[in-house]
């Protein structure tokens, strides 16, 4: 019996301190809303450390509730509803042992970077409350050991990234954004609660060992359904929608862009590292349900890589900074999920885990851009500010060759494995993962090019100018010493994170080595366990497109079907796709920088296409959202609400009033008809005293 | 005394009163006229008081009309003292022409 | 018999008089008609045995109230009644409920009448409505009565006073004063 981990203070301590700041921070200091807000979350961090310290000496899966103490005042059970029942409790895994650390360490040092980033702006208590409560709803997340608190964080994550992207309130379009991911996020949540219900109804539980152990026990009540009918596929795909709503994947997209309309720490935390990747982790818990459903599995690998593919091509012709990021980061998403959809759940996950490295990184960097050249976010209006800015820039090369699969880094090895799972499952993946890492690397080497590289083409030319000034929306510099003036370096307590991003994403990667290249990839084995299920009655021969590969085969290079030196071209290949993306983006933008406005001349329709983001955006509006507001004016507003509510509300009372206008007739000043009145109603007492008379025997 | 009426006879009699007092309240339209109703009425109700207390016997009944006697005359004072007062200041007996309690 | 042919005849006269108080438009017309209708009642109450309370019906309701009533008309020199309308109400619904009223009760009396509580009058004491039995009762049993009843017309009497009392009266007594 392992001793108690105490793992609820790790999403309550985050919690005190947006409690603390949210109530009482507007009286303090910029110095104490940060040094709370530090603690608190440093304090989660340091308790994941310790955590993963004593894992070895864990049993697994570890779940627990709340303090005995707490316990025994019946707190500890949510619901208890006949058989069915669900609690708080927290599970630690594996799998949520590495999101725990993700969170909680990316999530602190961007905390860190916030603090300078955040310096000038106002509401600066309210920025750090909302920060550490999406800290304590992700952190629930991570950590809830049954789909119904998970669900709290879910939505949590959601208001918070709400409550965030909505941070310059005052902005109509900010505004708007928050409004837009949040009902967006709601369209996919309302799939992951049908899923929830179907669970209820089939497995009378929610906790993740209870369900996942009704299935593996009752394999002939659940068995593989191969025809992509039944209980688990319907599931699965309802799990599906969620984590598309969530994670940004097609159909549901479409708010991750807009919300780049919130300061660049949230993007970098929520929308890069953390909330975004929260649909992946679900997929990923609940992989016992989707490897029974192969089709639902195949619709999770089809989707990630359309969607990777599809917003690459996006990317390329974006001009804001953060709009390139935020496509990027719907991209690799598809990528995770295209793991996920071969069942490459660990490979997966450690792509998850160096995104959140070098995304973060990325968007870190670019506020650090940013904040550099006074609140520009056009790279049209950049340029050559490698030299101004050394630390950003050094910072963002490194992420930016993790992005591109460039070896050693990080991504390198998390994209390529995703890339040699995905060639197993059907050539095909493979083939639009291929083409996706070349434009991947195009996108990401032409923003660095034109962001650093070139003449600088921006306002805040030489460093005797000054003017920030129009931009309240964009954080300014904290105080140092010299006054603002020209494209400046950002202070040390910026740079700090990004320099450990930047190490992170340089060896992040290490721990996944893979067996072809001579590791041991170390983290495939970690997640083992988890991922590992007993279903002998896969096939494990060669799989066909759409199946699942088996589980079994977790470890690189335990039974290679196809060799090392498969798997070594295939390297070589995806490493060229990002060497040609960086020439690529090196001819058409240092070497003839006349030849990208030519290029988009001469296709001019489908430039126009990719610029206007597919006019998808313009799409739902037209398909929904119109009809929806013009529903909810004819219908529901003159229909129901004034013809019916109101209608009914007002005749009565103007029936009540008619019909007091009538009796009040009776009230004549006559006091003949007033004594007809009598004598009607002594009539009828006679008569109803004789009929009683009559009626008694 | 032996009596050979039987009772539903005065009771019928007593209806036919009580009956030409209600009609006569509700027709006439002189206030004095109307009072003389109610007084009509009193006396069918004190004919159907005596008639049963004759008939079980029992003395309550007259001493009830002897109270209906007290009470008439008492409210026949008050009564057409409101009804003088009504003709000072409305110059009418008409009840009709007194409907001020009107909403 | 002759109970019957007393009654009948005495009947007639009350119903008479009842419906000549409608029919007639002069209110003292319908005065005098009251009187002849209390007095034919008071023959009735002496058929049943009534004796004290024939006489006071005689001397307080024929003598007083509508000695009162003839004075009071005469005060007023009500004149003769318009024709006039006033209540519809009174004529369409007031008069079929009487006339329904009277219908109902007079089947539910005559169709009873063979049954024994309705039927003929059980044999009478002597002395049985006679002044000394009646005091015994009021005296002893409905003394309460009695009293709050002699209250009450006290009230009506300062209540008349005061309602008929001239107005200016009260001024000039004090101007003489």
């Amino acid at each position: 019996m392992t001793p108690t981990l105490h793992l609820w203070l790790i999403p309550i301590l985050p919690l005190a301190g947006a409690a603390i700041n949210g109530l009482f921070g507007k009286r303090f200091s910029r110095r104490s809303v940060a040094a709370i807000a530090l603690t608190f979350c440093g304090a989660a961090f340091a308790m994941a450390i310790w955590i993963a310290a004593r894992f070895s000496s864990l049993s697994l899966p570890h779940v627990e509730s709340f303090p005995r103490w707490l316990l025994e005042q019946g707190l500890g059970t949510w619901i208890r509803s006949g058989t069915f029942s669900v609690d708080y409790s927290f599970a630690l895994d594996q799998l949520s042992l590495v999101m725990l650390l993700i969170v909680t360490g990316v999530g602190f040092l961007i905390h860190v970077y916030s603090v300078g980033y955040m310096w000038e702006e106002g509401g600066y208590y309210r920025f750090f409350s909302f920060l550490n409560l999406f800290m304590f709803f992700m952190l629930t997340l991570v950590l809830a050991s049954n789909y119904l608190l998970m669900f709290v964080g879910w939505e949590g994550v959601g208001l918070a990234s709400y409550l965030l992207i909505g941070f310059f309130f005052l902005r109509d379009s900010a505004a708007a954004a928050g409004k837009k991911a949040f009902i967006v996020n709601r369209i996919g949540d309302f799939g992951f609660l049908i899923a929830l219900f179907l669970m209820i109804r089939h497995f009378n539980s929610l906790d993740f060992s209870q369900v996942f152990n009704t299935i593996l026990q009752n394999s002939q009540q659940f068995p593989i359904e191969k025809s992509g009918a039944g209980v688990l596929t319907a599931i699965a795909l309802l799990l599906l929608l969620g984590a598309c709503g969530k994670s940004a994947q097609i159909p549901l997209y479409v708010w991750l862009p807009d919300a780049m309309e919130g300061p660049t720490p949230v993007s970098a935390l929520i929308h890069a590292a953390t909330m975004v990747t929260a649909g992946v982790y679900m997929i990923a818990r609940s992989h016992v349900i989707f490897e029974r459903a192969p089709s639902a599995l195949m619709v999770v690998a089809i989707i990630g890589t359309l969607t990777a593919f599809f917003a690459a091509t996006i990317g390329i012709a974006q001009t804001d900074i953060k709009k390139v990021l935020a496509y990027s980061t719907v991209s690799q998403l598809g990528y995770m999920f295209l793991a996920c959809g071969v069942a490459a759940f660990s490979a997966g996950i450690f792509h998850l885990m160096t995104h959140a490295f070098f995304k973060g990184l990325l968007f870190l960097a670019a506020g650090s851009v940013i904040h550099a050249v006074g609140g520009e976010q056009d790279m049209r209006k950049m340029g050559g500010l490698r030299k101004h800015i050394p630390w950003t820039f050094w910072t963002m090369t490194i992420a930016t060759l993790a992005i591109a699969g460039i070896p050693p880094f990080a991504g390198f090895f998390s994209k390529d494995e995703i890339l040699w799972r995905a060639y197993q499952a059907s050539w095909i993946y493979w083939l639009v993962g291929v083409v996706t890492a070349f434009l991947t690397s195009f996108y990401m080497f032409r923003l660095w090019f034109m962001t650093f590289f070139g003449e600088y083409r921006g306002a805040a030319a030489s460093p005797v100018h000054e003017e920030h000034a129009s931009d309240s929306r964009r954080g300014v510099s904290p105080p140092h010493g010299h006054g603002h003036g020209g494209v400046h370096e950002s202070p040390p307590i910026m740079l700090v994170p990004l320099v450990t991003l930047a190490l992170l994403s340089f060896v992040g990667g290490w721990i996944g080595v893979p067996g072809s290249l001579g590791g041991e990839n170390h983290f495939d084995k970690f997640l083992g366990p988890v991922f590992r299920s007993a279903t002998p009655n896969i096939n494990t021969g060669n799989a066909q497109p759409g199946e699942v590969v088996p589980p079994e085969r977790t470890t690189e290079g335990a039974e290679p079907k196809t060799g090392h030196s498969t798997e070594i071209i295939f390297t070589g290949i995806s490493v060229g796709a990002g060497l040609l993306g960086l020439f690529l983006a090196w001819l058409l933008y240092i070497r003839s920088p006349q030849l990208p406005d030519r290029i988009a001349g001469s296709i001019h329709g489908l430039y126009s296409a990719v610029a206007h983001k597919y006019w998808i955006d313009e799409l739902y509006a037209w398909l929904f959202v119109k009809p929806l507001i013009a529903i909810s004016g004819t219908v529901f507003w003159r229909g129901i609400d004034q013809g019916v509510i109101d209608a009914t509300l007002n005749g009565s009372a103007d029936g009540a009033r008619e019909l007091s206008d009538e009796v009040r007739h009776m009230q004549s000043g006559n006091v003949r008809s007033y004594a007809a009145w009598v004598a009607v109603g002594a009539t009828a007492v006679i008569a109803y005293m004789v009929w009683v008379g009559l009626r008694t025997p | 005394m032996n009596n050979l009426v039987p009772l539903s006879y005065y009771l019928v009699l007593s209806a036919i009163l009580f009956a030409c007092g209600v009609t006569g309240f509700l027709i006439k339209r002189n206030i004095i006229t109307i009072f003389m109703s109610i007084e009509l009425m009193l006396n069918g109700v004190n004919l159907s008081f005596v008639a049963f207390a004759a008939h079980w016997q029992k003395l309550s009944g007259h001493v009830f009309v002897f109270f209906v006697m007290v009470v008439a005359a008492a409210e026949a004072a008050v009564g057409l003292a409101i009804i003088i007062a009504l003709f000072r200041t409305r110059e009418t007996l008409n009840i009709d022409q007194v409907n001020l309690l009107k909403l | 018999m002759l109970h019957l042919i007393l009654f009948s005849v005495f009947a007639l006269v009350c119903v008479g008089g009842a419906v000549n108080l409608l029919l007639q438009r002069h209110p003292i017309n319908s005065a005098l008609s009251l009187v002849v209708v209390m007095g034919a009642l008071a023959v009735e109450f002496l058929l049943l045995g009534a004796e004290f309370v024939a006489a006071i019906q005689v001397i307080v309701y024929a003598g007083a109230v509508m000695v009162l009533f003839v004075f009071v008309i005469m005060l007023l020199n009500a004149g003769e009644e318009e024709r006039s309308n006033g209540s519809r109400v009174a004529w369409l619904l007031g008069i079929p409920a009487v006339l329904a009223g009277m219908v109902i009760v007079g089947w539910a009396l005559l169709s009873e009448a063979g049954s024994v509580a309705l039927g003929v009058t059980p044999q009478a004491q002597e002395a049985f409505g006679n002044a000394p039995a009646i005091s015994q009762l009021l005296f002893h049993q409905f003394l309460l009565p009695f009293e709050v009843t002699s209250i009450l017309v006290l009230i009506a009497i300062m209540g008349a006073v005061v309602l008929a009392a001239r107005p200016e009266s009260a001024q000039k007594t004090k101007k003489e004063i």
